[in-house]
């Protein structure tokens, strides 16, 4: 227990480590026959490896890295309609810092910048309404970007703009949501998961119904959690206490923080702003039906789709680009492959130089891999 | 970006478009208040919220937003969202 005496309470977490064990031998788990756990946020991802939980925990524990990265699933026909609408002249494109290094076929937001597009990186959609205020004369896209945790800060915003008519103000919505993906990968007969730790703060926002119908239809736990360490590792308890005893049940460790029922005004907003599209593109796992949000016809006027006629409303439909040749994200992340087993890791594919989305965030299973065991994990591979 | 930090209100800034001064870390931000505002926004003052992106999404206290900070400060995402939060207001002045 090399890392244990790190945690905030290296008592807490041993006693919950030996626990654990116990359950996880009651249940017959083991190296070569493992439960098979999904994190499905990245948040979480990025927790399990900083701590090592991985290692820590009894060998017959396996997680599986979901796609909760928002970053890492954007496709990159995305990509490449996000630099069409900046290199507009009269655009200032606004966006998270996460977004820029991630590769499309045109290169990412970072290169359109060095080639001289107005892209400017903002904390908030707040900051992109203020640069409309402050640019009359310009049109503001503000990146819209991620699960139902940043969803409400667009809703909300794309209402504040509504409200003061600032109509030089516009959302390129990419917004998906956590349900249907989980949906698509108990749906594929490769895919063995025997539970699932739930994602915090977007369940603080949906609260932990929408998850039901995994225990109710798929007969799976999930445990809705924190992401300090000590969250994770009883969370995991929780999962395999559910296993053992034969139940499937939507529990919440994270209670303090995540209401049953979520945060009304920004269930609210969401559903007044949005709707579900037919079906969004993930990368690695190609279509799913009613995964994504677009915005409602009453607020066409800022959805930047619509105002510049890319994307899902471009008039000849919507262009399907091909992942590079040799990377294996799809396979990563759906848990088929670990990054490792990926040719590209370490050698076409680093943070510094990143092919796949799964290397540009800190949420990325490649990136973290990479960040807490690097050339190392190569070694071993070979 | 999905993480969120832990800020205390400090002040109301706007009552009618709902917002307030935060304190992250020593750090002073304004804050969207419309999802916490089931109560009147001076009550919210003197409070610690999980701010997502310039939202304050929910009311949490002192002990969970002192843990949670250490636990970003952990993973290095307290420091990343503070830069956020600079370039923000660099992105505001017009540097790009
Ligand atoms: S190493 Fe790079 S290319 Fe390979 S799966 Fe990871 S992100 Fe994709």
């Amino acid at each position: 227990m090399r890392y244990v005496e790190e945690f905030r309470d290296p008592k807490a977490a041993k006693a919950l480590i030996a626990a654990i064990a116990r359950v996880a031998d009651q249940i017959g788990a083991t190296a070569a026959n493992p439960v098979r756990i999904m994190e499905i946020c990245g948040g979480h991802t990025h927790a399990i490896f900083r701590y090592g939980l991985d290692k820590l925990v009894h060998e017959g524990i396996e997680f599986i890295h979901g796609p909760g990265c928002p970053v890492c699933v954007l496709p990159m026909a995305r990509v490449d309609e996000c630099i069409e609408i900046a290199e507009r002249p009269e655009v200032i494109f606004a966006t998270f810092g996460d977004a820029m290094r991630v590769p499309g076929a045109k290169g990412s937001l970072l290169q359109a910048k060095s080639r001289g597009a107005d892209v400017r990186t903002v904390y908030s959609p707040l900051d992109a309404l203020e640069l409309a205020r402050r640019n009359p004369d310009r049109e503001v896209v503000f990146f819209g970007l991620g699960f139902e945790t940043t969803t409400p800060s667009t809703a909300l915003s794309i209402q504040l703009a509504a409200r003061e008519g600032l109509t030089n103000f516009s959302v390129f919505c990419n917004h998906i949501t956590v349900p249907p993906p989980i949906k698509a990968l108990l749906d594929d007969p490769h895919m063995k998961l025997d539970g699932f730790v739930g994602p915090g703060h977007v369940s603080m926002v949906i609260g932990i119904h929408p998850y039901d119908f995994i225990a109710e239809d798929y007969g799976k736990p999930l445990v809705v959690a924190g992401f300090e360490p000590l969250d994770l590792l009883q969370s995991v308890l929780m999962v395999l206490q559910q296993i053992a005893e034969g139940r499937a049940e939507i529990e919440n460790q994270y209670a303090r923080v995540v209401p049953e029922h979520g945060n009304p005004v920004s269930i609210a907003a969401i559903a007044d702003v949005y709707e579900p599209r037919p079906s969004f593109e993930w990368r690695g796992l190609g279509e799913i039906d009613a995964s994504g949000l677009r915005i409602r016809d009453a607020y066409l006027d800022w959805d930047a789709e619509t105002k510049f006629g890319i994307g899902y409303a471009a008039a000849g439909g919507r262009a399907h680009v091909e992942e590079p040749e040799g990377c294996a994200c799809g396979s990563v992340m759906t848990g088929r492959m670990k990054p490792t087993q990926c040719p590209q890791f370490g050698r076409g594919c680093t943070p510094d130089t990143p092919l796949g989305a799964l290397m540009v965030s800190s949420e990325g299973a490649c990136a973290a891999y990479w960040t807490y065991g690097g050339a190392r994990l190569i070694e071993a591979a070979e | 970006m999905c993480l969120g930090i832990p800020g205390q209100i400090v002040a109301i800034t706007d009552e009618p478009r709902q917002m307030g001064m935060a304190e992250v870390s020593g750090v002073r931000r304004e804050v969207s208040l419309a999802c916490v505002a089931d109560r009147p926004l001076s009550d919210l003052i003197g409070e610690w919220v999980l701010i997502h992106v310039g939202f304050a999404m929910a009311v949490i206290d002192e002990k969970e937003a002192e843990e949670t900070l250490e636990a970003l400060r952990g993973l290095g995402e307290a420091q990343e969202t503070l830069e956020q939060m600079a370039e923000g207001d660099r992105a505001l002045a017009g540097g790009m």
